[in-house]
């Protein structure tokens, strides 16, 4: 059991139209979405971008609402409760954090970064001034940055460098879930690592738990320990890093793996048509892993901690397994 | 001389931002040219002056707290001089740049069609219908899913990687001679990605364009790039085309990259390499003597130069001061 149980999360935002504004149609943003987080475990969350990975990280802290399913902390239901202000759910409050994709729009641009940082401290702590301060320069030098930035406005920095200030408050309130939405993909490769050392130090010290959403396909692969891909609102595919990475079955699946850029400037033609030749594959089979309203199909047990979205009549026996395992390598 | 005759030129190009009296240099020096029909990919550690580098060529800095000095060179004109009204006509038409930070260069009033189709209307003179039909063809282009629909919705109804290919869409519009790519890719999922830097090689084939991309992804740079220049701390530390700096790189600053990328972990305690120290801020940035210095504090001071140039070390690869002969990572024997 997770601390943390999603079950069956749709979120639906309506498309209005006609010359009367009225709803028209629904995007189904987020179509039917299972998760279970433990505690000091990390989950990657990729996949296509517009998929609703975003959507369900904001629907988890409450700022999108559930058009149906639920949300479990602690065994209590907190769907749509998240931004409640009464007490019975101030612990949630302070116990789920995100650390949002778009660092400069999340931060308010007239607040300096010493008071950007240190607002859930002040909000779920009683600290002094002092000890405030003497946080906000830790966690500053946690990411990489220096004390005086404590004193500028967030346009003062660099794309990555407010991403950093985004990643120190999260933490600031000592959170046991971080959302992580796309966390170092401002960032150069050295900071980067140096944000995701960081995440796992604290992780086995407090055993935090993460949802990480990333593109970056690598940088997932390091830090998680389960994996999910999605795909049009739904996942296609679900289970341990080595299950996805190394035995992907999913066509869209494959698909991203093989687009993964390679380090090699050498092979790049050669890395370009086994990418493209993996489109074509996706293109001539799309009607084999999608329904016929080109919804991703449920996920069916495939393995021990790992799930595919199969039609359902077809065969999940490891002769296609082993027909299948060839492609996706990384 | 015969030399290929290049697109666009920088030359000591220096961006100052004001603090109080004085101005500190974001970009300091900084030299390059860029071809027809070439990617040159600009890599650096976050806040060494690469967007800078970029806005200061689209010259979109605030002169009151910004001094810039050097040359831009576009078509015989020093794009510096220029009047505020000339650089319109050159920005989007000339020179279409994709920000980094798409939210804030979209406007949150606007539909995506109104913002696209006001890039078309300023710079060439499409009637509405033709530019519909130009909206909707970038739009698919850039792999927009619904695009009729999108067409019609604000920037808050998409997702990150949707408005970035937005921007994508605008800076593409009117097929300008040179592109300034700021991050485009890194909102979006790798297969998106492949389809925009395909798109990209296309535009090129198609009109010859150079393009500068601004990218902190090595695999981008290794995917694309035929030139590349790593900076740091404002200035240009290696400059080398991309299989040489591969195959073969000089600076401990990108040796120091290329040493931090992620790879699967081999145990719990297993650590991504981390430079050592941080980028001081812009104030209390050393400007004599080698920046990078500090990050490599175990290497005698003997081995740096004490104000290290640029050398062509074989052709066409440059690397800041001599040091790279005596770099070795911290506890690996030279
Ligand atoms: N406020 C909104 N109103 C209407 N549609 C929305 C809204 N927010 C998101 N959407 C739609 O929901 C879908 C999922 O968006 P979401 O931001 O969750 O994607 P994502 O997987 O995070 O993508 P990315 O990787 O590009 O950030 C998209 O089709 C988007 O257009
Ligand atoms: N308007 C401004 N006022 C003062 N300092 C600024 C301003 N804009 C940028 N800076 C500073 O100039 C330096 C260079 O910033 P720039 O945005 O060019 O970095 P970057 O290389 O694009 O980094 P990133 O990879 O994180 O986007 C940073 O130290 C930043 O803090
Ligand atoms: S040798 Fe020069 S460029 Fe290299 S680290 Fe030392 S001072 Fe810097
Ligand atoms: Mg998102
Ligand atoms: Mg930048």
């Amino acid at each position: 059991m997770g601390f943390i149980e999603v079950k069956d999360l749709k979120v639906h935002y309506p498309i209005r139209g006609g010359v009367l504004n009225t709803i028209q149609d629904h995007v189904r943003a987020v179509d039917g979405v299972n998760l279970t987080i433990e505690s000091g475990k990390t989950y990657g969350l990729v996949g296509e971008s517009g998929s609703g990975k975003t959507t369900i990280g904001k629907t988890i802290i409450g700022l999108e609402k559930a058009t149906s399913g639920q949300i479990f902390y602690e065994g209590q239901n907190v769907t749509n409760k998240a931004r409640s202000r009464k007490e019975k759910y101030a612990a949630y409050n302070k116990d789920v954090q995100m650390i949002f994709q778009d660092a400069t729009s999340s931060m308010n641009p007239k607040k300096r970064i010493l008071d950007v940082i240190a607002e859930p401290m002040r909000n779920y702590f009683s600290y002094t001034p002092d000890e405030i301060k003497r946080k906000v320069v830790d966690l500053l030098e946690i990411v990489g940055m220096n004390e005086e930035a404590m004193y500028k406005y967030p346009h003062e920095f660099s794309g990555g460098q407010r991403q950093r200030i985004g990643v120190a408050r999260a933490v600031a309130s000592d959170p046991k879930l971080i959302i992580a939405d796309e966390p170092t993909s401002a960032l150069d490769l050295s900071v980067q690592a140096q944000v995701l050392n960081f995440m796992r130090r604290i992780q086995k010290e407090f055993g935090l738990s993460y949802l990480f959403i990333s593109h970056d396909l690598g940088v997932v692969q390091h830090m998680s320990d389960d994996i999910a891909i999605m795909h049009k609102g739904r996942f296609v595919e679900q289970g341990s890093r080595k299950a996805v990475y190394n035995n992907p079955q999913h066509i869209y699946t494959k698909r991203l793996l093989s687009a993964i850029p390679d380090m090699d400037p050498t092979t790049r033609h050669a890395h370009k048509i086994e990418r493209q030749r993996v489109e074509a594959e996706y293109d001539a089979q799309e009607t084999d892993y999608y329904d016929t309203d080109g919804r991703v199909y449920d996920l069916q047990n495939f393995g021990e901690n790992h799930l595919v979205a199969l039609k359902p009549e077809a065969p999940n026996a490891s002769l296609q397994n082993e027909k299948l395992n060839t492609g996706g390598e990384r | 001389m015969a030399v290929e005759r290049s697109l666009l030129e920088v030359n000591n190009l220096q961006v100052g931002f004001r603090f109080g009296e004085v101005y500190h240099n974001a970009v300091d020096g900084v030299s390059l040219t860029l071809k027809n029909n070439e990617i040159l990919a600009i890599v650096g550690e976050s806040g060494c002056g690469k967007s800078t580098l970029a806005t200061s060529i689209m010259g979109l800095h605030d002169p009151k707290n910004t001094k810039i000095s050097g040359e831009v060179l576009y078509k015989d004109l020093n794009l510096l001089d220029l009047n505020e009204k000339l650089y319109n006509r050159i920005r989007g038409n000339d020179i279409g740049m994709i920000f980094q930070d798409p939210l804030g260069s979209l406007n949150p009033l606007m539909t995506i069609f109104n913002q696209i189709s006001e890039a078309l209307e300023y710079h060439s003179d499409m009637n509405e219908e033709q530019r519909k039909a130009r909206v909707l063809e970038l739009l698919n282009q850039v792999g927009i899913p619904r695009p009729e629909q999108i067409m019609k919705a604000y920037p808050h109804e998409l997702s990150g990687g949707m408005r970035q290919r937005v921007v994508i869409a605008i800076a593409l519009a009117n097929k300008p001679p040179i592109i300034i790519a700021d991050e485009p890719t890194t909102a979006l999922d790798v297969t998106i990605q492949a389809q925009i830097l395909d798109l990209m090689n296309d535009i090129q084939d198609e009109t010859g364009s150079g393009i500068i991309l601004i990218t902190h992804d090595l695999g981008v740079v290794a995917e694309t790039a035929d030139r590349v220049a790593v900076m740091y701390a404002g200035q240009i530390v290696e400059e080398a085309p991309v299989e040489e700096l591969f195959a073969n790189p000089l600076h401990p600053y990108t040796r120091s990259l290329l040493n931090s990328i992620p790879h699967e972990l081999e145990s719990d305690d297993d650590e991504l390499h981390v430079i050592h120290g941080t980028v001081p801020s812009l104030q209390k940035l050393p400007r004599k003597g080698c920046r990078f210095a500090p990050r490599i504090p175990w290497i005698a001071d003997e081995a740096h130069e004490e104000d290290p140039v640029l050398h062509e070390v074989s052709p066409n690869h440059k690397v800041r001061c001599t040091c790279w002969k005596h770099f070795h990572f911290e506890g690996e024997e030279k």
